[in-house]
């Protein structure tokens, strides 16, 4: 019998007791980046809870997956991306939206369905899209997106360019094919992609020990079976996620090699809003006890003013400047048009939106 | 006759065949413990367990092909896409092997499988989430594809599509989950609609308007409002399987009316309006008084914006606009 392998990939420079406010990554910060972040993490969360308020009130159609709860994550992770560093996700896209810098306007008007909304209306809250600030989506169908940041990756490394493929997923998105294949390819092509499994404990209602099998050290260490290193860590604290995530990406920046990071984190609401099912599969007291132990933006808040570098009063400041932008995001959103129907043939085909040559001959679109 | 939800008819069906063959498991992701993510299941697992009821991880390639394995060995499982828009991970084992292990087995091996799940637009979920596949699964020679309208054609159908040995891929949407209709008491004995069975939802004398799944209600309150406002009498015909398909039941219809608009939620191109005015001109051109028309999804992937999403599809204002051209 083969012996068991011991040698594991896993990074080791972490672990749990580590003190990552002198991570390198984190000296670098000065107290207006921390003071940002944390307007960072406070603007997700408002336009959230508006956006969900205005669901409530009909104003939106289909699904909403709320970020709420996992902020740290996202912010803390594209807080480290240079010129040349991407990022794609699944359908709980607004954090991440918001943290590249989209705006709350076209966020919510394209809740909204408006015309003026990032995707002219025509993608809705799973379907975010910001190439311009290397946003690459908001993904619908699970687990779809990782094959395509493993594709940003091949072309960062194409075009000789040091960056990566911040690739997030969830704790159940680990389970689609697409996705293992996509970590065959990246370790065999060494490929710069970070994958980063967001993991929250559920895929619906479905806890994860109902849905995955895998090692002991969790979801991450499935990087063994394609020699790929991994990484686990919490996902409440900026400091410790951008310490995980930057590490990663110095693998993928310097040696062109991938990693799985799994962060561990938590939502708050349903998995969408419509969500009949919210209290019934996890308890109330296990979501209280996040929001009063684990909260990213309390964490954050309290690590601030205790480094004396945010007052209770600055912090109560920004999250009412939050508060009146995700307002007036809702005013953009409530006064902006609907696309006209002409509009839902426009953006099928580059060559027929740029009336070329091409688009002339045969027919492409029927009645 | 007692009324039921189309969700509670089709429960009703699978019950039913869970009952009657112990063979039958039902599986999919959020069947079980959660009670489907559109109830259609709800209760069943309580009252099944966790061997007749499963629910998988969101490994649809995976878990449809285990389906369709077990099925050769003669299980017949009841595989629930949360949306039939996810078949698509999953196009492999659903085209490949449980539409062709028959054939290639020169007819040694059968399939009896049944996918079902919704598969419709209309309801704010965007481009990924709002296909309906119905033609393109209908395209693949030794698939059956049905749709149905009501809640009793859902429980007569389901109970056919599990009794029946070949692959049957079944489409329903979560606009109808919630209608309520007459449904017959099982205690009048076992109520089984066969596959290829066309039904006729509305007579009329003036023209036909085929349809199936969720664009068949579209295609009667077209009817009503044509013959209210326009004193034209629309007949409608509701397909309610696929393939196979009902030939006789629309060459039957367009013989007495002589026109035809075929109103299809699948796209212009190949879909099931393609299919059927091929074989209305090929079979009844001579019965014809104007060009076969139909209505459709606007010819683009569907958008999401809630003020306007209703209007990319089939809808009884664009029927009735079409009609009016040729009658
Ligand atoms: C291929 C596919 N199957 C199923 C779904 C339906 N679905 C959407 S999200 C989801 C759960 C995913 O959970 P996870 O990956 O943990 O992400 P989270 O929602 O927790 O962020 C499911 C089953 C889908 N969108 N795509
Ligand atoms: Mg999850």
């Amino acid at each position: 019998m083969a012996a068991k392998k011991t040698t594991k990939k896993k990074s080791t420079k972490s672990t749990a007791t580590k003190d990552y406010a002198s991570a390198e990554v984190n000296k670098q910060l000065s107290a207006e980046d921390k003071v940002e972040l944390y307007r960072k993490l406070v603007r997700i969360r408002r336009f959230e809870q508006f956006s969900l308020k205005e669901y409530n009130g009909g104003k939106m159609g289909g699904f909403l997956h709320l970020y709420i709860g996992q902020e740290a994550v996202a912010v803390g992770a594209v807080s480290l991306m240079g010129d040349n560093d991407h990022v794609i996700t699944a359908y709980r896209d607004h954090g991440h939206a918001l943290a590249v810098g989209m705006g709350m306007n076209e966020c919510m008007a394209e809740l909204y369905g408006k015309i003026t909304g990032c995707s002219k209306g025509k993608g809705g809250s799973m379907h975010y899209f910001a190439p311009d600030k290397n946003y690459w989506g908001g993904h619908g169908i699970v687990g779809g997106q990782t094959p395509l940041g493993t594709g940003l990756a091949y072309g960062l490394k194409y075009k000789g360019l040091k960056g990566c493929a911040l690739t997030f997923l969830g704790d159940g998105a680990v389970n689609q094919g697409a996705f293992h294949e996509s970590l065959n390819i990246a370790a065999l092509f060494e490929l710069p992609v970070v994958f980063i499994i967001e993991n929250n404990g559920y895929s619906m209602g479905t806890s994860q020990v109902r849905s995955s099998a895998h090692p002991e050290e969790g979801l991450a260490a499935r990087a063994e079976a394609y020699d790929m290193d991994w990484d686990v860590c919490m996902g409440e604290n900026l400091y410790e996620v951008r310490a995980h995530v930057w590490e990663a990406m110095k693998r993928a920046h310097e040696k062109s090699k991938p990693t799985i990071l799994e962060i561990k984190t938590y939502r708050y609401y349903g998995h969408s809003v419509a969500d009949a099912n919210a209290k019934k599969y996890r308890t109330k007291e296990e979501i209280e006890k996040y929001q009063r132990d684990h909260d990213p933006l309390k964490v954050w808040q309290a690590v601030l003013e205790g480094e004396g570098v945010l007052t209770s009063e600055q912090a109560a400041e920004i999250d009412s400047a939050a508060k009146e932008e995700a307002k007036a995001a809702v005013e953009f959103a409530e006064e902006s048009p609907y696309p006209e129907i002409s509009d839902i043939s426009t953006d099928i085909y580059w060559e027929l939106d740029n009336d070329t040559e091409a688009s002339k001959q045969g027919t492409i679109l029927f009645d | 006759m007692r009324e039921l939800s189309y969700r509670h008819a089709l429960r009703e069906g699978l019950d039913e065949e869970l009952t009657r063959d112990e063979n039958v498991v039902i599986m999919g992701e959020e069947v079980a413990q959660y009670n489907g993510a559109y109830k259609v299941t709800e209760g069943l697992w309580e009252k099944w367990g966790c061997k007749r009821i499963v629910d998988t991880p969101i490994s649809e390639a995976g878990f449809m092909g285990m389906g369709i394995g077990a099925s050769m060995l003669g299980i017949r499982p009841v595989m629930e896409l949360m949306f039939w828009s996810f078949h698509s991970v999953a196009f492999d084992q659903l085209v490949n092997n449980a539409a062709n292990v028959r054939y290639m087995s020169g007819g040694l091996i059968n399939c009896p499988i049944v996918v079902r799940g919704p598969a419709n637009g209309g309801t704010g979920v965007g481009a990924t989430h709002s296909h309906t596949p119905e033609g393109l699964f209908a395209a693949f020679p030794g698939l059956k594809v049905c749709s149905p309208a009501t809640p009793a054609d859902a429980k007569g159908l389901i109970k056919s599509a599990i009794r029946d040995n070949d692959p049957v891929y079944f489409m329903e949407s979560t606009l109808l989950y919630g209608n309520v209709g007459p449904v017959p008491d099982p205690e009048d004995g076992d109520f089984v609609i066969p596959l290829g069975l066309a039904d006729c939802k509305r007579e009329g004398s003036d023209i036909t308007l085929v349809a199936h799944g969720a664009s068949v209600l579209q295609a009667l309150e077209a009817a009503e409002k044509l013959a209210e406002e326009h004193n034209i009498s629309a007949e409608v015909i509701d397909l309610r399987s696929i393939r196979p398909l009902d030939e006789e039941a629309i060459l039957n219809s367009v013989r007495k009316t002589h026109r035809i608009v075929v109103v299809d939620e699948s796209k212009p191109f190949c879909g099931v309006s393609a299919m059927i005015t091929a074989i209305v001109q090929e079979k009844a051109f001579d019965d014809l008084d104007a060009p076969v028309l139909r209505v459709n999804t606007i010819d683009a992937p569907a958008i999401y914006s809630p003020g306007i999403e209703k209007e990319q599809l089939p809808n009884a204002r664009r029927i009735v606009e079409k009609v009016l051209t040729i009658a």
